[in-house]
């Protein structure tokens, strides 16, 4: 025999006992993932006629019910320290994670109604995606009235991936939950009813680079498995803050470009520069409501799970991870603002804007801190309504010949005048995302860089308040467009909001300005207040950069 | 070296089986060609046209490959289950059975929307 040096194979620990899930806490995702599959049940039994509406009707009650679930597990959770993990601890259920789950089913409620959105029979999706564009069947299909309303079951589906990406506590539940997400909105993507080579351009690259960007993100995995000798969280955190789990001597490199690596695939969905050049192709290509889905939920998922990694996996590391995120967030406020002052579209134009805002977000991120991660929090939520809103606003404006929109934001000259409620709800969302004072906006970008500054990135947000002047500008810009500008002479045609799109708007407004009047009931319980003697009594240890009662480890 | 003796003599055999069936399918067999036998086979569909540029084929084939291959996945998940059923009881059979509804859903629509007529 040949000795290979490898050690006796052994075999591997069984597991005998039966697993104890607490479907209590997984009651929101299963809910979901119910509706998801009545859904395609309704596809295939339920009669043509009735199915739009028995889709909608159960989507929007299974979201709703996942919600009321979710704020019920607030209570359910123990008083102190921080969560609980469930189906081994691959889970984790504590106040973040409800929170992203809370705000993810609230804005994919306000989204579906969006989707749902109906002129004479008409929705933004493709009537029959599998006709060739331009084609006699598509035609036939047409004037025949069909509809996708497999549109329904694929969003379920992917806000259930939404759901849990934030909530993994593993690696490998993630890469799930990621791609769970990820699958149903390459699809959407592709599903657009006007210009759709264009959308599904847009869907092939959002896919390939996607598929490029979970490749990286399980390559990560690997090399994070290889120092830590475990995926679970709770292990790599154990493992980086000994130094290593005896897996490998001198692992430090392994641990470093895992640590790369999985940033890469969330930054990735994040949108951040330089991992952000799908973004405005997608956003553009895709119908318009799969795009507020996208730039609102999925974000919100996405730095969920970000947070998480961050925070509890390679919480013991910050000194590692926080130059990357440093020069990540730089580039991605300044490039992107500067980016987005060329832009001629309106759809790239928000696409642009949604990754200012990422870098703004990651402002808090680098904090490494409780403060951080409550601003983070919040700008999410904030960010998500508004955008929505904004997206709602882009949807009726639409080109004077033929029923695309209007994306050229020359057509949207003096646009004010002819709809002016329209045009001020639009103001309203622009001025949020430039972050004017009694917006939402701006409590927001208060609460990410006061958490920067506290934890001693300053430059960072001196950086980020020039590159919000940068992006003020061109919002202003727009404003003006539309306010004081002559009309052009291709005038829109402007739609007048059906009931569906008009709640998105309203509520888009309401919480807008809410949030940005009122923060205070959202900003002072999105954590646990440490009490008193709790502050006084415990030192902040060198490695836990969060408070141990944030996440479950 | 004794290590890789397995794998050659495995090779050795696979081999001999394949040229030995074929020796003795061109000796014994009766040969009555007509123009389908004479097809290069592609699994069952019209083998692909290459013009310049390529051709297109037909989508109806992938459906069923489709079809087969969640069907494998199914058995992968299968077999360990069963091998382990007495050890994982009851929770193991409810899950394997909620497992086996979920994707029989997506059959049910694939039937129901005629994913199943070849033409």
């Amino acid at each position: 025999m040949i000795p290979l040096g490898l050690p006796e194979p052994t075999a591997p620990a069984l597991t005998t006992q039966a697993p104890d899930l607490d479907y209590w806490l997984l009651s929101p995702l299963l809910v979901v993932f119910a509706v998801g599959v009545v859904g395609v049940l309704v596809e295939a039994f339920v009669d043509r006629r009735h199915r739009r509406l028995t889709q909608l009707v159960l989507a929007l009650a299974g979201v709703g019910a996942a919600f009321v679930l979710t704020l019920l597990q607030v209570g359910s959770l123990p008083e102190q320290g921080a969560g609980v993990g469930v189906a081994f601890a691959t889970v984790a259920v504590d106040r973040p994670t409800l929170f992203f789950q809370g705000t993810i089913l609230v804005l994919a409620f306000i989204s579906l109604l969006l989707i749902a959105e109906n002129r004479d029979g008409e929705s933004a999706f493709a009537a029959q995606a599998a006709a060739v564009p331009g084609s006699e069947e598509e035609r036939a299909h047409v004037l025949a009235g069909s509809q996708h309303t497999e549109v329904y079951p694929l969003v379920m589906f992917a806000v259930l991936g939404m759901q849990l990406f934030p909530a993994s506590n593993d690696f490998l539940t993630m890469f799930i939950a990621l791609e769970v997400m990820s699958l149903p909105l390459y699809l959407l993507c592709g599903l657009a009813r006007r210009r759709r080579l264009f959308s599904q351009e847009a869907a092939v690259k959002y896919f390939l680079l996607g598929a490029f960007s979970s490749a990286f993100f399980l390559f990560g995995i690997a090399m994070v498995y290889g120092y830590a000798g475990s995926v679970h969280f709770a292990d790599v955190y154990a493992a980086v803050g000994a130094g290593g789990a005896g897996v490998i001597e001198d692992g430090e490199p392994l641990l470093l470009i895992g640590m790369a690596l999985i940033g890469v695939g969330l930054l990735f969905k994040v949108g951040a520069v330089p991992f952000h050049n799908w973004k405005p192709d997608v956003y553009q290509g895709a119908p318009t409501p799969i795009t507020a889905l996208m730039a609102s939920c999925t974000l919100v998922a996405a730095f969920g799970a970000l947070l998480r990694v961050f925070y509890v996996a390679f919480g013991a590391s910050v000194w590692e991870w926080r130059p990357m995120l440093w020069v990540v967030a730089i580039l991605t406020m300044v490039l992107a603002a500067v980016i987005a002052v060329t832009q001629r579209d309106i759809k790239r134009l928000l696409a642009y804007s949604s990754v200012v805002h990422a870098g703004f977000v990651l402002t808090a991120v680098v904090a490494a801190s409780a403060d951080g991660l409550a601003g983070a929090m919040f700008y999410l939520a904030a960010y998500g309504f508004t955008t929505i809103g904004a997206f709602a606003v882009v949807t009726l404006v639409r080109a004077p010949e033929g029923g695309a929109e209007a994306g050229d934001l020359a057509q949207w000259a003096g646009l004010a005048r002819t709809s002016p409620f329209l045009a001020g709800a639009l103001g309203l969302f622009l001025l949020a995302f430039a972050g004017i004072p009694l917006t939402s906006g701006f409590i927001g970008k208060f609460a990410v860089f006061e958490a920067a500054v506290a934890a001693g990135a300053t430059p960072l947000v001196v950086v980020g308040v020039l590159s919000s002047a940068v992006t003020a500008f061109f919002y202003v810009r727009i404003i003006v467009l539309m306010f004081f500008a002559e009309p052009a002479e291709t005038a829109p045609r402007v739609l007048r909001p059906g009931g569906l799109t008009g709640t998105v708007i309203g509520v888009g407004i309401a919480a807008t300005v809410l949030l940005g009047v009122f923060p205070g009931p959202v900003l002072d319980n999105l954590l646990p207040q440490p009490s008193a003697e709790a502050a006084v009594g415990t030192q902040p240890s060198g490695a836990g950069i969060v408070p141990e009662d944030m996440f479950v480890r | 070296m004794e290590l890789y003796t397995p794998i050659f003599v495995l090779g050795g055999i696979g081999a001999a089986f394949v040229v030995l069936s074929m020796v003795v399918g061109a000796l014994a067999g009766p040969k009555r060609y007509n123009r389908t036998k004479l097809q290069a086979y592609e699994c069952g569909i019209d083998p692909t046209p290459q013009p310049v540029g390529g051709g297109r084929f037909t989508i109806k084939y992938y459906l069923t490959a489709m079809l087969f291959i969640v069907f494998d996945i199914e058995v992968i998940f299968l077999v360990p289950w069963a091998v382990h059923l007495d050890a994982l009881g009851m929770f193991g059979l409810v899950a394997m059975v909620l497992f086996l509804a979920n994707v029989s859903i997506a059959y049910a629509y694939e039937w129901r929307r005629g994913g199943l007529e070849w033409d």
